[in-house]
């Protein structure tokens, strides 16, 4: 059965806004995806039916905002195929990639090695070097091929018997490239390696098979999985979680404190000090529960086919170049492009004035824009809700670039 | 399609490239990229004995307007010492709306950028490499 994308529209109220006489055509879903009545909805009803402070208090708000909380917990965890204690709440995707580098960082020696790839964000290299500039470890990168995936063929290479740790991003947020999750466990099994995933892009694409994938991280970020900002997930092996040291201290994360010695509660409050991000936490549940209720085998048909619409449409237009996969297997729907002659901020000014919004820049991947000399790239990131008539719209705006601005 | 910014003047002055290019040393240079964007403009300039400015030229890797603010700045620099830099650079923040008045040209182009805040430091980066290579 075709997949109801009016339908799936209907409930994002933003798309149904006009801006300026335009409608909005939001291709920017990398950078933020938009959120769904169901998570506007939840969080409302938690700010006004029962708003308090979780884990403290006695009273009936405070146990209702309890209650939400952990519920949110499990439909994470059901969203990853995970149990709920090993789901941690973080400020975000980069919150929780710190995190594991402070955190099972500590664990590490001088002289252990981690392998990164040349197409990070930089939220999965800046943490590891301070990590480095910390403990002395030593950081090795997998180059990119020239259509934008990680070159696995080189990972070999790098492992060593000090190969703590391979974090890698599972779909490149510039080049959408999907990353052969399988091979790389099964090369850091070799020398018995942990392999940690950057979710971010990825996450909101479908429910992640977590004990699938076999991997000892994941972390995604609510805003962009049609959640509230200010919300993370950090999933790890209930083992590594355990043998973690907290990250923050702080209410919440403790046994007992005294001023002689301080015991650590189990995670995944260990790693949850202070008051969390209660109403973003609650929204993104309800996101993840409204993700495992679309028909994913229908969106993802309809996603690749709004990309090939989309590749089709920039071949015909004199001087684009894609940076990344040029066929639709093993990739999500993020596209970059150049346009010879114009910049990418152009384009993507170009776009907005044509009610098209995209990102345009290094996208926190300034390796990945030194290893092909590029100032930036265009990029157009999609989500269920978007229809031919976004990418066609588009598609209007970049021969308008091309035409007027070169 | 609702487009303000990229006004004939701006594409103009863009594509006239006004300075664009490398002076031999010995010549003050320096470099300043906008983190945010990536955007990135290198400025060399030669001094006379009287601390005025008696050769420019730049390399923009960078947008449109950067583009275009370097091309209006090495049309208008030569002759200038430091002040006559900084009364310049009031001019192009008084075109995009950051300071209060009238921009005189060829920086009164700009005017469009007024609504745009994110892309005002398009505008003014070739002035912060240039005051970087004055000293």
């Amino acid at each position: 059965m075709k997949l109801d994308v009016a339908g799936i529209r209907r409930q994002f109220p933003i798309l149904s806004a006009v801006i300026d006489g335009q409608p909005v055509h939001y291709l920017d879903n990398g950078a933020s995806a938009q959120t769904p009545d169901a998570v506007l909805d939840a969080v409302r009803t938690y700010e006004t039916t029962g708003r308090a402070n979780v884990l403290r208090g006695v009273h009936r708000l405070a146990e209702r905002a309890t209650e939400a909380y952990e519920k949110a917990r499990e439909e994470v965890a059901a969203f990853l195929g995970v149990m709920p204690m090993e789901v941690v709440f973080t400020g975000g995707c980069t919150a929780a990639i710190n995190l594991v580098a402070y955190s099972h960082g500590s664990l590490l020696k001088s002289g252990d090695r981690i392998i990164l790839s040349e197409l990070e964000h930089h939220s999965n290299i800046v943490p590891w070097q301070l990590l480095r500039a910390r403990s002395g470890i030593e950081i090795d990168v997998i180059p990119v091929t020239l259509d934008g995936r990680i070159d696995l063929e080189i990972l070999p290479r790098l492992l060593t018997a000090r190969t703590r740790l391979i974090s890698l991003a599972h779909v490149s947020n510039v080049t959408g490239a999907l990353l052969d999750v399988r091979a790389v466990v099964a090369a850091a099994k070799t020398v018995g390696a942990r392999v940690m995933l950057d979710g971010a892009q990825y996450a909101p694409h479908g429910p992640v098979d977590v004990p699938g994938l076999g991997v000892d991280f994941y972390v995604f970020a609510g805003h962009k999985a049609y959640g509230p900002n200010g919300i993370g997930v950090l999933w790890a092996r209930p083992e590594l979680l355990e043998a973690m040291p907290p990250f923050h201290g702080g209410g919440s994360m403790i046994g007992r404190v005294t001023f002689a010695e301080t015991t650590w509660a189990p995670p995944p409050r260990r790693f949850e000090a202070g008051t969390p991000p209660i109403g973003p936490a609650i929204g993104l549940g309800a996101a993840c529960a409204w993700m495992r209720r679309l028909d994913w085998p229908g969106v993802h048909a309809h996603e690749m086919a709004l990309v090939q619409r989309l590749m089709d449409g920039l071949q015909e237009i004199d001087g684009t170049h894609i940076l990344g996969p040029a066929s639709l297997q093993n990739r999500y729907p993020v596209v970059s492009f150049m346009l010879d002659g114009v910049h990418p901020h152009d384009v993507a000014q170009t776009l907005d004035s044509f009610g098209v919004a995209v990102r345009a820049g290094h996208h926190c991947a300034q390796p990945l824009m030194d290893r092909f000399d590029l100032d930036g790239t265009t990029r157009v990131s999609m989500a269920p809700y978007n229809d031919n008539s976004d990418i066609d719209a588009l598609l209007t705006g970049v021969k308008h670039a091309a035409r007027t601005l070169r | 399609m609702n487009d303000q910014l990229y006004q004939d003047r701006i594409v103009a002055l863009a594509k006239a490239r006004t300075g664009a290019g490398k002076l031999a040393p010995p010549a003050r240079s320096a470099r300043r990229d906008n983190p945010l964007c990536g955007d990135r403009v290198t400025i060399d300039v030669r001094l006379g004995d009287d601390g005025r400015i008696s050769e420019i030229a730049h390399q923009v890797r960078g947008c449109l307007l950067c583009q275009a603010s370097a091309s209006a700045l090495a049309s208008v620099a030569v002759g200038r010492d430091k002040a006559g830099i900084a009364a310049l650079r009031h001019d192009a923040e008084r075109a995009i709306g950051r300071e209060p008045g009238e921009a005189t040209e060829p920086f009164a182009a700009f005017a469009p950028v007024k609504s745009h805040k994110s892309r005002q430091d398009c505008v003014l980066l070739p002035f912060e490499a240039l005051g970087e290579a004055l000293g």
